[in-house]
């Protein structure tokens, strides 16, 4: 039987993996944004997990909401990151230090 | 008699205005004219209340004309107290500063600050008349400042010369010293009797004399003696008493007719005559006056001596009146004030004549003003010679002229005041004063025979414009002869033995030394200059005058065989007495290495270097060290994110 702790470490481990994902990638902005994702993925995994788990859906509502401002999100972030190529002509991660003191 | 009193004082602050405003509208001879008009109507009216007072019985008013301050029960006035002493006082301050004003026409006749040079003297004379009729401290403060602001732009009046602004800077450092002390001298009056007002100062005084102040904590001293000693400082500053004195001969920077006006005649006597209107205080401070007698002392003597050395025409004169300004103040210390009153009235006449006749000599060489290119003037300026030797005549004390009078008797004051006790302070006064007569002849006739007689040392070509002054010139200098010369006859006996100043000056019963020389010694003034032979003065006197004779006439070889065999006596003199030495490289200088000291390590180094600038410094370096934290990677900041984050997380799990 699947337990509400398996889907916690699950959980867990994708929000671990995009952590892990965010420090140690140094090279592509993309890979940054879709760790955030990941991230968002893995709270959501969190959230549905206890909604079942109490038997109360309102958790589920909310992953439908961080799922559709996720989406927005994601697709703010492309176009940033498009203006950020448009001007930089880069989008390493090491060259974007500008708020270097 | 109110309308007198501002007529004398106001018209010639008006006449000041006009000429120093509206000069150029009114030219040269509009200016000359208003100002001798103003001053001619002060002299007049003064004469007229002097009259009043002396044979019209008049009483001594004292009005307060115009309040213009109440501060917690402090009343500032202005206001005249016209008793017979102020009323001397403002007919020789106007009588000078009238012959002073016609003097000055032909004296400045082509000098281009004309019109300024008579709204000046104008001006000196409303300030002066202030200081005189004043009846209470403030005023009399007022009019203090108000000479010496004139006397410095006086000094200065020629002021793209470096050393008259050199000289009008001294004279006014100088005189702020003595005026530190005047104005404590004053705040004590106030502190202890809680007036300004001269006639409730003095009514009060004797209490003030019976408390102390501590000054510095566990010595009590006497209160009346630190206001009298305090007030006395400021008379030393104005009436250059030693050690204040180093200004006075450098003021003959400035033109003749102030030099008369001003630094001999009238506002130097500020000084004697104030300390005369605070008898009542003085007379109660024994130790007060044993200050007084000792500088005058010193200064009567030691001055004169250095206007033997003197080749200046004006600076002979400038010491002579620094020494005679020592016999007045002596004469103070004496408790003879009437004494020092009357020899400031006859040396008023005697130094201005001198200093009028010295400027005279200065326009015929062309300002040359070096005695030893001088000589032989007699036959070319019969009347300077002749009015020049009146003046030294009675500078000196020949018999029947003024000075003779005054310092005779003054002399006479002086040897009778034993109750100073028969001390040091006895014989440094009595020595001077009686040694000083040989000086001031010595000097005196030395810089006469100099100018006057022997051969003629100018260059030929100031030789063959010598001629005599003309009548603006002469004119004053033969009226003020007569008085230098006969006005002690007659106002000798009133003035120091008939009570004249009534309630004006107060002497106690112990050291009136003028009634017991009224007693004993008096018989008139001509029995006085009968028996001139038995008082030693004439004899000092007599051979200082033949010693100058024998000396620069018959063996004009000799004073410089003199010089040399006492060379170190000439040097110091000649250095006088490195005074000059002591506060312009001592005090000045050791003033300004302070300033720079604060300037350099104070404000540069310690406020702009550690503590406005180093402020600044110490941030910008932490910040610089915060800066390195910054490195601008996005992954730098989401780890320090997450650490954070971690650690509340931690904290909420475990700790709370």
């Amino acid at each position: 039987m699947i337990g509400l702790e398996h889907y916690l470490t699950l959980s867990a481990m994708l929000f671990v993996l995009s952590l892990a994902g965010i420090v140690i990638n140094r090279r592509n902005i993309i890979l940054l944004l879709m760790c955030i994702e990941l991230m968002l993925l893995a709270v959501n995994f969190n959230f549905i997990a206890f909604s079942r788990h109490l038997g109360d859906d309102t958790g589920q509502v909310f992953v439908f909401f961080i799922l559709t401002v996720a989406a927005a999100e994601a697709a703010i972030g492309l176009a940033i990151l498009v203006v950020l190529f448009r001007n930089r002509r880069s989008i390493n991660v090491q060259e974007l230090n500008s708020m270097k003191g | 008699m109110i309308n007198y009193y501002l007529t004398i004082v106001l018209a010639p602050l008006a006449a000041a205005i006009v000429a120093g405003l509206f000069g150029k509208r009114i030219g040269r001879a509009g200016a000359h004219w208003i100002t001798i008009l103003a001053v001619g109507l002060s002299c007049a009216l003064s004469m007229v209340v002097l009259k009043n007072l002396i044979w019209g019985g008049a009483t001594p008013e004292n009005i307060s004309l115009y309040t213009w301050a109440v501060t917690d029960g402090l009343r500032m006035e202005v206001g005249f107290l016209v008793d017979r002493l102020s009323a001397l006082m403002m007919v020789v301050v106007t009588f000078v500063s009238l012959m002073v004003h016609v003097y000055t026409v032909g004296y400045m006749h082509d000098d281009p600050g004309y019109q300024r040079f008579f709204s000046f003297i104008s001006l000196f004379t409303f300030s002066m008349l202030m200081l005189v009729m004043s009846n209470n401290f403030l005023q009399l403060f007022f009019g203090w400042e108000a000479v010496g602001l004139v006397s410095y732009l006086l000094i200065g009046f020629w002021y793209k010369r470096e050393s008259a602004i050199f000289a009008n800077l001294k004279a006014f450092l100088v005189n702020r010293v003595g005026d530190f002390g005047f104005i404590l001298g004053i705040a004590g009056v106030v502190m202890f009797t809680g007036s300004l007002d001269y006639a409730e100062v003095f009514a009060s005084a004797d209490s003030v004399a019976a408390q102390n102040i501590e000054v510095f904590a566990g010595t009590p001293w006497n209160a009346m003696t630190v206001i009298c000693i305090l007030l006395f400082i400021g008379a030393m500053g104005k009436s250059a008493q030693a050690p204040l004195h180093v200004w006075l001969p450098d003021s003959m920077e400035g033109p003749t007719p102030i030099s008369a006006l001003i630094h001999a005649a009238t506002m130097v006597t500020a000084g004697i005559f104030m300390v005369a209107r605070m008898s009542p205080l003085f007379e109660l401070s024994a130790t007060a006056l044993a200050v007084v007698i000792t500088i005058g002392a010193i200064t009567a003597f030691f001055m004169g001596l250095l206007g033997i050395v003197q080749n200046d025409i004006k600076r002979v004169v400038a010491y002579s009146t620094l020494s005679q300004l020592g016999y007045m103040t002596v004469a103070l210390g004496a408790s003879a004030y009437s004494a020092a009153i009357f020899h400031l009235m006859t040396h008023a006449f005697f130094k201005a004549l001198l200093f009028l006749a010295a400027g005279s000599v200065i326009i015929a060489m062309h300002h040359e003003q070096d005695i030893r290119k001088m000589g032989g003037l007699r036959k070319y300026m019969p009347i300077t010679y002749w009015t020049a030797l009146i003046g030294s005549l009675a500078l000196i004390g020949f018999p029947g002229s003024s000075g003779f009078f005054s310092k005779d008797l003054l002399i006479e004051a002086v040897k009778e005041s034993h109750w100073h006790g028969d001390g040091a302070v006895y014989w440094i006064a009595y020595l001077s004063v009686l040694l000083g007569v040989f000086v001031t002849a010595l000097y005196s006739f030395r810089m006469f025979f100099l100018v006057f007689h022997g051969e003629e040392r100018m260059d030929a070509k100031t030789k063959s414009h010598l001629h005599e002054s003309p009548w603006v010139v002469t004119v004053p200098l033969i009226l003020l002869a007569i008085p230098s010369a006969i006005i002690g006859w007659f106002t000798v006996e009133p003035i120091l033995f008939g009570g004249y100043f009534g309630d004006a000056i107060v002497v106690r019963q112990g050291p009136d030394v003028l009634s017991k020389i009224a007693q004993e010694f008096w018989h008139g003034s001509f029995a006085l200059v009968l028996h001139i032979y038995k008082s030693p003065a004439f004899w000092l006197a007599a051979g200082g005058t033949f010693t100058a004779w024998f000396l620069y006439l018959k063996r004009p070889d000799i004073p410089a065989t003199i010089k040399s065999k006492l060379s170190v006596v000439n040097t110091v003199l000649e250095n006088k007495y490195y005074m000059d030495d002591l506060y312009i490289k001592g005090f000045a200088a050791g003033g300004r290495s302070i300033g720079t000291f604060l300037w350099r390590k104070g404000d540069e180094l310690l406020i702009d270097g550690v503590l406005v600038n180093g402020t600044a410094n110490s941030i910008g370096k932490l910040a610089g060290v915060m800066r390195q934290i910054q490195t601008g990677y996005l992954y730098t900041y989401a780890f320090a994110m997450i650490i954070g984050l971690t650690m509340l997380l931690s904290w909420l799990i475990w700790f709370r």
